[in-house]
């Protein structure tokens, strides 16, 4: 297997609280991968920390067997569509040119290839009669593929997406998915964080499995069993009563862990 | 050069450059820390001024400017380090400073000519009568000179910078995956603003330099589509504030700083309202 992303032994915590507990795997190349876990099972902090914007307090990561310093820019990364003010005086064209930015370019003018990229990507997310638009005009979805379009004008290798279909339209859905497998099949790795469990064995190839500690990590067919999925998710009632036929309601417990009978009234 | 010529040109050079720079504040949500760093100057302007015996000279400059860069370090490590809430960081980090810098300059007080007066709402209207001469010949105000270069070098900071600072105000995860120091074009806009504040601080004093930095920015950031156009606005309405305000001030034989302040909050309670109307 050729690999993609490997993290070794990581622990990184969060206000001296651990987020990931030693989580150990390797990745192969050229599948779309998923991240999956409950909220808080550190899906987003293992995301952050392979792209160095969190450090781990032991472990480490590589990415195509380097260090994130060596292969900077093979690596592109969707942050979460709320982690910036869409507010913010820009039109589509400029944040999509974003992705032409490099440390050594910094200093020098747009050039018509960095224009004519930044046009391409666009095109490719089906966007590019907004390439005027200002960005706080367009819908959720729009705004996912503007920093989908964005990612793709930096030509990447591998490209690592938070909740890329978090609060889109159904149209947005169908265009990411079409790109994930266009990308898939020019030998692009994709590395996404996911949180809905039913679309995940849809969506991915390959899937990690998270709860602050690694639970499996795997081709979807491996990890995507009851007995895993069980021990990832516990008795999260809300989760797994849409899992339908994969667990029957009469194996778990009906009630949520923190809810108490007789609560003390006043 | 006629002293009336002096003095606006002084507050337009000062206005568009702090008007620049604010429009960074602004997009960064962080005109709060362009107002500690004005007030956490004062200290290295006491220093500076108790050793070099006069007002914008280079060393006060210097001082200043990097008494402002230690404020926003401290306050970062407060906030990001010490998990110090950060409007928390940001007012413990400029009252303490400020209020050493009273200290001195009380305690110095027959060495050093500050008067609290003139910290506060600076003298504008004295730009004509500090002059300094190069070889016997004089050169005019030294704050006219001093802003006049304050502006050059924001225009070329801003100019060369461009790109680093749309990417780090717009998206500071995304430019850091790539590479790009966020910390390093944070810290150089923290200097930059420090300087133009101490070059303002002069003529405007250390509380409405808060304004020149927040209320040209915030009325353009109404009305612009496009950080370019937002930049330009906002050292237009900087430009426009300032003219009126002297003009307004000198018509009713009031304080000058008060009078541009004042009127850069009635410019962006117009265009507030404007937008507003619009929209319905």
């Amino acid at each position: 297997m050729e690999k993609s992303i490997e993290v070794h032994n990581l622990t990184v915590s969060y206000h001296s609280k651990p987020v990931l507990w030693d989580v150990d795997f390797e990745l192969p190349k050229g599948k779309i991968i998923g991240i999956v876990g409950p909220n808080g099972s550190g899906k987003t902090t293992m995301l952050k920390t392979v792209m160095g914007l969190m450090k781990p307090d032991s472990g480490y990561t590589e990415i195509f067997g380097q260090p994130l310093d060596k292969v900077r820019e093979r690596v592109s990364y969707v942050p979460q569509r709320e982690s910036v003010d869409w507010d913010f005086p820009a039109d589509v064209m400029d944040v999509v040119l974003m992705g032409r930015y490099r440390k050594n370019n910094l200093f020098k003018r747009i050039t018509k290839e960095d224009r004519r990229i930044a046009t391409e990507a666009l095109e490719k997310v089906n966007l590019l009669e907004f390439a005027d638009r200002q960005i706080s005009q367009l819908s959720g979805g729009q705004q996912q593929r503007v920093f989908i379009a964005r990612s793709l004008a930096q030509q990447a290798d591998i490209y690592l997406m938070d909740e890329p279909f978090v609060g889109v339209d159904a149209a947005t859905e169908d265009a990411i998915l079409k790109l994930l497998r266009d990308m898939k099949n020019e030998g692009k790795t994709v590395v996404i964080v996911h949180h809905d469990l039913q679309t995940a064995n849809e969506y991915f190839d390959w899937i990690v499995l998270l709860n602050t500690r690694l639970v499996a990590a795997g081709p979807k067919e491996q990890v995507f069993t009851k007995e895993l999925l069980q021990e990832a998710y516990g008795g999260r009632l809300t989760v797994l009563s849409k899992l339908g036929d994969l667990i029957s309601d009469t194996e778990f417990p009906l009630r949520e862990p923190d809810f108490k009978e007789d609560q003390p009234q006043g | 050069m006629s002293p009336t010529l002096a003095i606006a040109l002084t507050a337009i050079f000062t206005a568009i450059s702090c008007a620049v720079l604010g429009a960074f504040l602004v997009l960064r949500k962080m005109t709060m820390v362009g107002d500690a760093i004005s007030h956490a100057v004062l200290p290295g302007i006491a220093i500076a001024y108790l050793l070099s015996q006069s007002r914008a000279s280079l060393p006060m400059f210097v001082g200043a400017a990097l008494v402002g860069v230690f404020a926003t370090v401290v306050i970062e490590i407060l906030s990001k380090k010490w998990k110090v809430q950060s409007d928390a960081s940001i007012g413990m980090t400029f009252t303490t400073l400020f209020a050493l810098g009273v200290v001195l300059i009380t305690y110095w007080s027959d060495k050093v000519d500050l008067d609290q007066e003139c910290v506060l709402y600076g003298e504008i209207a004295f730009v004509p009568f500090n002059t300094w001469t190069l070889g016997g010949k004089s050169m005019g105000p030294i704050a006219l000179w001093s802003s006049g270069i304050l502006l050059l070098m924001v225009l070329v900071y801003t100019l060369v910078g461009f790109k680093g600072l749309l990417m780090s105000s717009f998206n500071e995860d995304y430019a850091a995956v790539l590479g790009i120091g966020i910390g390093a074009w944070n810290l150089s806009l923290m200097s930059m603003v420090s300087l133009a504040t101490v070059v303002s601080f002069e003529s405007v004093g250390a509380i409405l330099v808060v304004a020149l930095l927040v209320a040209p920015a915030a009325t353009a950031y109404l009305v612009s589509s496009q950080l370019k156009r937002m930049i330009a606005l906002s050292a237009l309405f900087g430009l426009s504030g300032s003219l009126g305000g002297y003009l307004l001030s000198a018509a009713l034989d009031t304080s000058i700083a008060g009078g541009i302040a004042t009127t850069l909050g009635i410019q962006f309670a117009v265009a507030l309202t404007l937008v507003q109307l619009r929209k319905k």
